[in-house]
């Protein structure tokens, strides 16, 4: 187990790369381009950014435990949970039949971006109230973080 | 030549999806620097975008790929309250560990 934190977030940008190629794989091109900008691009820079402010990119100890039982517990609840994943994916896979009304990908027609018209299209109609919350939820989260991170003023007496 | 190329299914993905997800699980319960259980949490979210766009590929559906765009977005602003909070808390103690914060409570 690496123990730097440093380590930890440029593996993450891995391993949301290849998250984003799976994506590709499965013609869903928008959401493979927001992954690598915003998650690869945006949230691990943000994550590196904060590590080395902190100063905390020093390797942790990872060999002290106050709890020793809480490793034992945390994989055999990890090996449950996955043995109870893959049996549900195994058992239950066959029941999904395609009922949607398609997706439009570029194998399947001559237009390029096939995938993000629909996508456009879908997000534009069906969920427009839903998009329109996500910009209140983003101004409140940029208002808030600014309010965080502000340096106090001496409190006036 | 052609016999060694295998089209992965629905079935792999999701595989591939829960163990993204267990991983994440995992780190969240063992590690205590506050940094890498929201890297862990970003993994686990990012593990069930890969299952919504299998799924809905699998059901021939748009819509799954629409949820994963909300879920990216959800994602960016959890992270950037998170890590404002971590930094405000980090900014007046030195050590990281989440088991030092237990002290704000009232």
């Amino acid at each position: 187990m690496r123990s730097n934190p440093v380590h930890a977030a440029l593996s993450l940008v891995l391993t949301l790369f290849g998250v984003a190629v799976m994506f590709v794989a499965q013609h869903a091109e928008f959401l493979a381009a927001v992954q690598v900008i915003v998650y690869a691009g945006a949230i691990v820079v943000l994550f590196l950014f904060v590590i080395m402010l902190l100063g905390v990119d020093r390797a942790e100890d990872l060999r002290t435990e106050p709890l020793a039982a809480q490793r034992w517990i945390a994989g055999l609840v990890g090996v449950a949970m996955l043995g109870l994943l893959v049996t549900a994916i195994l058992t239950g896979v066959d029941a999904v039949y395609p009922r949607g009304e398609g997706i439009a990908s570029v194998v399947a027609g001559d237009n390029p971006d096939a995938n993000i018209d629909q996508l456009a299209h879908i997000i534009f109609s069906d969920y427009v109230v839903a998009f329109e919350l996500t910009s209140v939820l983003l101004l409140v989260a940029v208002v808030g973080t600014v309010l965080l991170a502000r340096k106090r003023k001496a409190a006036k007496s | 030549m052609n016999a060694l190329v295998v089209v992965p299914t629905t079935t792999w993905y999701l595989v591939l999806s829960a163990v993204l997800f267990v991983i994440g699980m995992v780190g969240v319960m063992v590690r205590r620097n506050p940094l890498i259980m929201f890297m862990c949490i970003e993994l686990m979210l990012n593990a069930v975008n890969l299952s919504f766009v299998s799924l809905g590929r699998r059901l021939d559906d748009i819509h799954g790929q629409s949820i994963v765009f909300f879920v990216m977005v959800v994602a960016a602003a959890e992270v950037v309250v998170g890590l404002g909070i971590i930094v405000s808390i980090m900014r007046r103690r030195s050590g990281v560990n989440a088991d030092d914060l237990a002290e704000l409570k009232g």
